[in-house]
């Protein structure tokens, strides 16, 4: 029997009108990391504030580490920690001061709560800054420290809300280590992120969302296998004649053929990819139709979200620092150019 | 083979720890006065203004029927709306908490519910003391006296402490339900203007019309400034002492839950 560390049955949470989450069933085994991927108002906080008991769900159940997340909230709130979208920390105090505070709130006691707190200065490199007001840290420093402070009580289910959102992305990297590390010690993680590399990277089971449902789920690679075998892409340079491109080529293709009419972009899922480049490009050609790009790969994750949502993931951070281009990068053998 | 593991037993907190974590979040809290020292000073220079004001300004012109001396009048009255004003700033904190998410962090703790609300009302106690303290010296200086003697004398500033932690409860539970720093700000002020003013602080109840007196002569903030005179100036000091501390008690008796309740529910 699998001992399941986060499990969710038809959760829901409505705002007025808004359906934030509407009916979501997860499930996270322990010691896996489970990442709900989605833009903005996809429901993935809302989640997160009701598994980690801030927001009573309207509807459905929820259990973390075998605690209910209404009836038992509050023994459930000694095994978890969460480190939100904002570094939760207190600017006036040191960051020994944070940590500490955080270990007297989870009664580890005077002397332990100390020790945790050196352990987590050392293991997120803040140990020169340990005696420095956070108002003196930077941005990644502070989220470090957040996510020390989460880590303080030694949970057994972490939750991760957008992590590495407004971080430049050496820090993001050097975050992603440390987390990869968390999951080695056998902590169960819950991540959300608008990053799609970034649940990629770390999750093993993914949760897409889009609306407050779940619209998909599974393994990065079941996730891609979804869209079709590879992915064809290409871009016209006349952006108002995406359509007839996509037109000219659609009965080639595995599925329906996607199109970006802002960046002229046409996706395409197909069986076997090498044998039709030809035919895509002769048939473009006899329809006069310029290609200023075009490309045949493995569909990233950003392909999977647009073909199952039919819109593009938004990623908007709000320094607006990483736009997602629509289609993903890397993981893009052949490309030619026409 | 449920997925669902079955439930576990709950272990019990022990009491103390109700105490321990409102006592850690107080620390917390006063750590901000250590490290902004300024924020001390600025709540330390209005109350101060206030006393030279009415002493210099308007005491001239404030005739009190039996008292010789216009500061040993004022000065309850000074105390109690410094109290009141610094109790205004338990809403701004917990504004400001829940703004930069720290609210959510503590909620997510395994920390008693309380302990947010009762730490931030006793760290702004403890800053209403430390002004209270100050302004008896300035009070000093201009020609206050007690004449009631020590233990009344330290009566009074308790009572004008528990008065403001009692003040500080309302403030927490408008602080909770405006959410945002400068709305608590605003908020914070309006409602304690009339409470102040319309009252025996800084002028004798009988001096003013008649359908005013009648609100002046129930308002919380007239019976506690006339035990704390009792108290400072000499006279009967049981009645007036228990009437306020029944408010003090009425106070916190609402307050306390509605603020409790209000911060379980504080989602954001």
């Amino acid at each position: 029997m699998r001992d399941e560390a986060i499990v969710t049955e038809g959760l829901r949470r409505h705002f007025g009108t808004i359906k934030a989450v509407d009916g979501v069933d997860l499930a996270a085994p322990a010691g896996t990391v489970l990442g709900l991927l989605g833009p903005n108002g996809a429901g993935k906080t809302t989640i997160v504030r009701i598994l980690t008991t801030l927001l009573d769900p309207d509807g459905g159940s929820a259990r973390v580490a075998g605690f209910d997340v209404v009836r038992d909230a509050e023994a459930l709130r000694s095994v978890i920690g969460l480190a939100g979208q904002f570094a939760a920390v207190d600017e006036n105090l040191t960051g020994r001061e944070n940590l500490d505070l955080v270990g007297r709130l989870y009664h580890l006691g005077k002397s332990e709560a100390s020790r945790r707190a050196d352990e987590m200065l050392e293991r997120f490199e803040l140990t020169d800054a340990a005696n420095r007001t956070v108002k003196t840290y930077s941005g990644g420093m502070r989220r470090r420290l957040d996510l020390g402070a989460s880590l303080v009580g030694r949970p057994q289910v972490l939750f991760l809300d957008e992590p590495t959102t407004g971080l430049d992305p050496r820090s993001r990297f050097g975050l992603w280590d440390v987390i990869r590390e968390l999951v080695n010690d056998g902590t169960t993680l819950l991540l959300t992120t608008q990053y799609l590399e970034e649940a990629d990277r770390l999750a093993d089971h993914i949760a897409v969302m889009d609306g407050g449902r779940v619209i998909a789920e599974g393994t990065s690679d079941e996730l891609k296998s979804r869209v079709g075998g590879d992915l064809l892409a290409l871009r016209v340079a006349d952006r108002a004649r995406v359509a007839e491109a996509a037109a000219a080529i659609a009965d080639l293709g595995s599925g329906a053929p996607q199109v970006v009419v802002e960046s002229g972009e046409v996706s395409l899922p197909v069986r076997e990819g090498a044998s039709i480049l030809a035919e895509v490009v002769r048939r473009l050609d006899a329809a006069g139709l310029e290609i200023s790009d075009l490309a045949l790969g493995r569909p990233s994750l950003d392909d999977v979200f647009l073909a199952l949502t039919g819109h593009v993931a938004e990623a908007a951070g709000e320094d607006g620092e990483e736009t997602q281009p629509p289609r993903g990068r890397g993981r893009r053998p052949a490309r030619s150019r026409a | 083979m449920s997925t669902v593991a079955d439930r576990r037993p709950i272990p019990r907190r022990p009491l103390w720890w109700t105490f321990a974590d409102a006592a850690a979040v107080t620390k917390r809290n006063l750590y901000r006065y250590v490290r902004v020292p300024t924020l001390l000073l600025f709540s330390t220079i209005q109350p101060i203004m206030f006393v030279l004001l009415f002493t210099y300004v308007f005491g001239g012109a404030i005739q009190v029927a039996g008292v010789d001396n216009y500061i040993d009048f004022l000065m309850a009255g000074i105390l109690v709306q410094t109290v009141i004003f610094g109790s205004t700033q338990t809403g701004v904190g917990l504004a400001e908490d829940m703004s930069r998410g720290m609210v959510d962090r503590f909620r997510s703790l395994p920390m008693a519910r309380s302990a947010v609300l009762a730490g931030r009302t006793l760290s702004d106690t403890v800053r209403n003391l430390f002004v209270v303290c100050l302004m008896l010296v300035v009070g000093t200086l201009v020609g206050f006296r007690f004449h009631a003697g020590f233990v009344p004398a330290v009566g009074a500033v308790g009572l004008a402490l528990a008065f403001g932690l009692a003040f500080s409860w309302i403030s927490a539970l408008i602080g909770l339900s405006v959410r945002d720093v400068e709305s608590a700000q605003a908020a914070g002020f309006v409602w304690v203007f009339p409470l102040v003013f319309a009252s025996s602080a800084f002028v004798p109840v009988a001096t003013m019309p008649g359908w005013l007196q009648a609100f002046a002569d129930v308002n919380p903030v007239t019976i506690t400034v006339n035990a704390l005179r009792a108290l400072t100036l000499g006279g009967p000091t049981v009645r007036p002492v228990l009437e306020a501390l029944a408010w003090i008690a009425g106070i916190l008796l609402v307050f306390v839950p509605l603020a409790v309740n209000r911060y379980r529910r504080a989602a954001g």
